[in-house]
């Protein structure tokens, strides 16, 4: 098993090939279009996390103690986005995605996406990510 | 200005006039086509925004010194430069606001005022949010009715519509000249003609057409025109309202303060005249002097000429993008200008726009401030190229070129 240290150090060797912004970006399409879906049913309101240009959806569950994700948006850059930041925190603990530094994404030049003002919903899916793992904390606790 | 001495229409000399289109991003040379959201500034306005500021630095109506005089006299020069240039009859109806939603504010507040409960409000389904939600908002603190004018496919008023829900409750008819989403023209003389029949004034919200096009208040025939200086090569933040002068004096003032009043009292003030009774505090003196050397850029422009070019431009991409397969152009009056929105079939405008961009390509991508709009045509939003004349065909091709690799990345 890969730290999520590792999972970050591993994705940044995958884009460190891409010199040109198109190929980097051919590849995030590629994980967006592999991202395993949410389920159907539980693509509710109450998943949802409106943005103000695309919308994501986002499941957390945790069994065993580790956190499990599936999400959906229906912009496929968001979701390749996604495909890279749930294969980071998939299977930790909440402890751990509480307190993920997400440093891989600036690294590989995404960090735009994430920005309070991009507004397509992804800063609020971490957001999401790591609340739902900090009231897990406090429920193990 | 006189027309003889307009400066023949050359593309090449104008773009060498802005310095921001001269950068690369991503190493690829930029090419703007996010005019509709606010337009590039030539070397006049950003040499008088340098010279504001390191030498005529010093506040208005108020000083007796060398430099406030200078400042006023410069921010007047700007009222009248632009006064001549919309054809107005008096510089007191130029007032200068934050821009066409502040405008629309003042009007919804001031003129407002004068409105009483069971009058009317007319609009039409394709406006900009700050040309409906002040509307709302005046509705409910006065219990008006808002009414709002239908448009058909191709994004057109429906004219019979419009002329249905007119009547003589309307008070106010509020249009946009220019559709932001859809490059829509509306037909604004015929429309003030209808509402002066029914004893209503008319708000026509110009932010995309004092760009494009020969403006003439008095042959529109309009109650009020408002703009804003960003999208019109000038300064944020500063902006204008035009209104009839009859009109104006009728209406109370917006906001109270500094520079609108003539005595003031504890019991009682009067207030100053016009423009001064609606520009409360101290004004944006930069925005309002480099917004005048905007207008006298623009003066010198063939704008015929212009309008005439960028109406070229933009149905070479629109007709360019109409054959691709799955692409959906959305807006297609007869009388549009300047701006191209399209969607593509199980194609997100965002990730279109997100590929755009890393190809050195600025366009704007959602719904543009017009949600109603987008759930009109039921899409989540589009992608829209807005031009100015400083675009070029060339730059046209490589949009194109550049939007047909973005689909198939995307298929
Ligand atoms: C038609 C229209 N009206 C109003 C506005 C609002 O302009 P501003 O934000 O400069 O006040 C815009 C700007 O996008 C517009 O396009």
């Amino acid at each position: 098993m890969m730290t999520l240290e590792e999972k970050q150090q591993e994705i940044i060797g995958e884009f460190e090939i891409f010199d040109d912004w198109m190929d980097k970006y051919e590849y995030i399409i590629d994980l967006g279009k592999e991202l395993p879906l949410i389920d159907k049913d539980k693509k509710t309101d109450d998943r949802l996390i409106r943005g103000c240009q695309s919308n994501v959806w986002l499941d957390a569950t945790i069994v065993d103690g580790k956190m499990k994700f599936t999400s959906d948006a229906d912009a496929i850059i968001t979701k390749g986005i996604i495909g890279l930041l749930i294969r980071v925190l998939n299977n930790e603990t909440p402890e751990s995605v509480a307190k993920a530094d997400l440093h891989f994404i600036k690294t590989i030049g995404l960090q735009e996406h994430l920005s309070p003002t991009r507004a397509n919903g992804l800063l609020s899916m971490v957001q999401k990510m790591k609340m739902t793992a900090l009231l897990n904390l406090d429920n193990n606790a | 200005m006189t027309e003889g001495t307009k400066k023949p229409f050359i593309v090449r000399e104008i773009r060498q006039q802005f310095p921001a289109l001269r950068q690369l991003i991503y190493n690829k040379n930029l090419i703007y086509f996010d005019n509709g959201a606010t337009s590039q500034k030539p070397q006049v306005v950003l040499d008088a925004i340098n010279m504001y500021y390191s030498k005529d630095n010093a506040n208005i109506h108020r000083g007796v010194h060398f430099m406030s005089q200078q400042a006023t006299t410069e921010y007047e020069k700007a009222r009248v430069t632009i006064q001549n240039y919309i054809h107005a009859k008096k510089s007191e109806e130029i007032i200068f606001t934050k821009g066409t939603t502040d405008g629309i504010n003042l009007v919804a507040f001031s003129f407002g005022e004068l409105l009483s409960a069971g009058d009317e409000i007319l609009i039409t389904a394709m406006e900009h949010h700050s040309n409906i939600v002040p509307w709302q908002m005046l509705c409910q603190r006065k219990n008006l009715t808002l009414r709002v004018a239908p448009i058909n496919k191709k994004g057109e008023l429906i004219i019979e519509e419009f002329d249905k829900l007119l009547n003589s409750k309307t008070k106010l008819v509020a249009v946009t000249h220019i559709s932001n989403t859809l490059g829509t023209i509306n037909p604004v003389k015929e429309l003030a003609v209808k509402a002066h029949a029914v004893g209503a004034k008319i708000l026509v919200d110009g932010a995309q057409s004092i760009q494009h096009m020969p403006i003439d208040v008095v042959d529109m025939d309009c109650d009020f025109f408002v703009f804003s200086g960003h999208k019109v090569f000038g300064p944020t933040g500063i902006g204008v309202l035009y209104g009839k002068e009859a009109l104006l004096d009728k209406m109370p003032p917006y906001q109270g303060g500094g520079d609108m009043i003539s005595r003031v009292t504890f019991e009682h003030t009067t207030y100053n005249e016009l423009p001064f009774k609606f520009e409360a505090g101290t004004p944006h003196i930069a925005g309002g002097i480099c917004l005048g050397k905007a207008f006298e850029f623009l003066s010198e422009l063939d704008m015929d000429a212009v309008q005439k070019y960028e109406k070229e431009l933009a149905e070479y991409a629109q007709d360019m993008l109409d054959t691709f397969e799955g692409l959906d152009i959305i807006g297609e009056a007869k009388k549009k200008t300047s701006v191209v929105s399209f969607v593509v079939e199980n194609i997100h405008p965002f990730d279109i726009g997100t590929l755009l961009d890393k190809q050195g390509i600025a366009v704007r991508t959602g719904h543009h401030c017009t949600q109603p709009l987008m759930d009109f045509f039921q899409i989540p939003g589009t992608v829209r190229a807005s031009f100015a004349f400083y675009n070029t065909r060339e730059e046209v091709d490589i949009f194109i070129a550049a939007v047909e690799k973005s689909i198939n990345m995307l298929k």
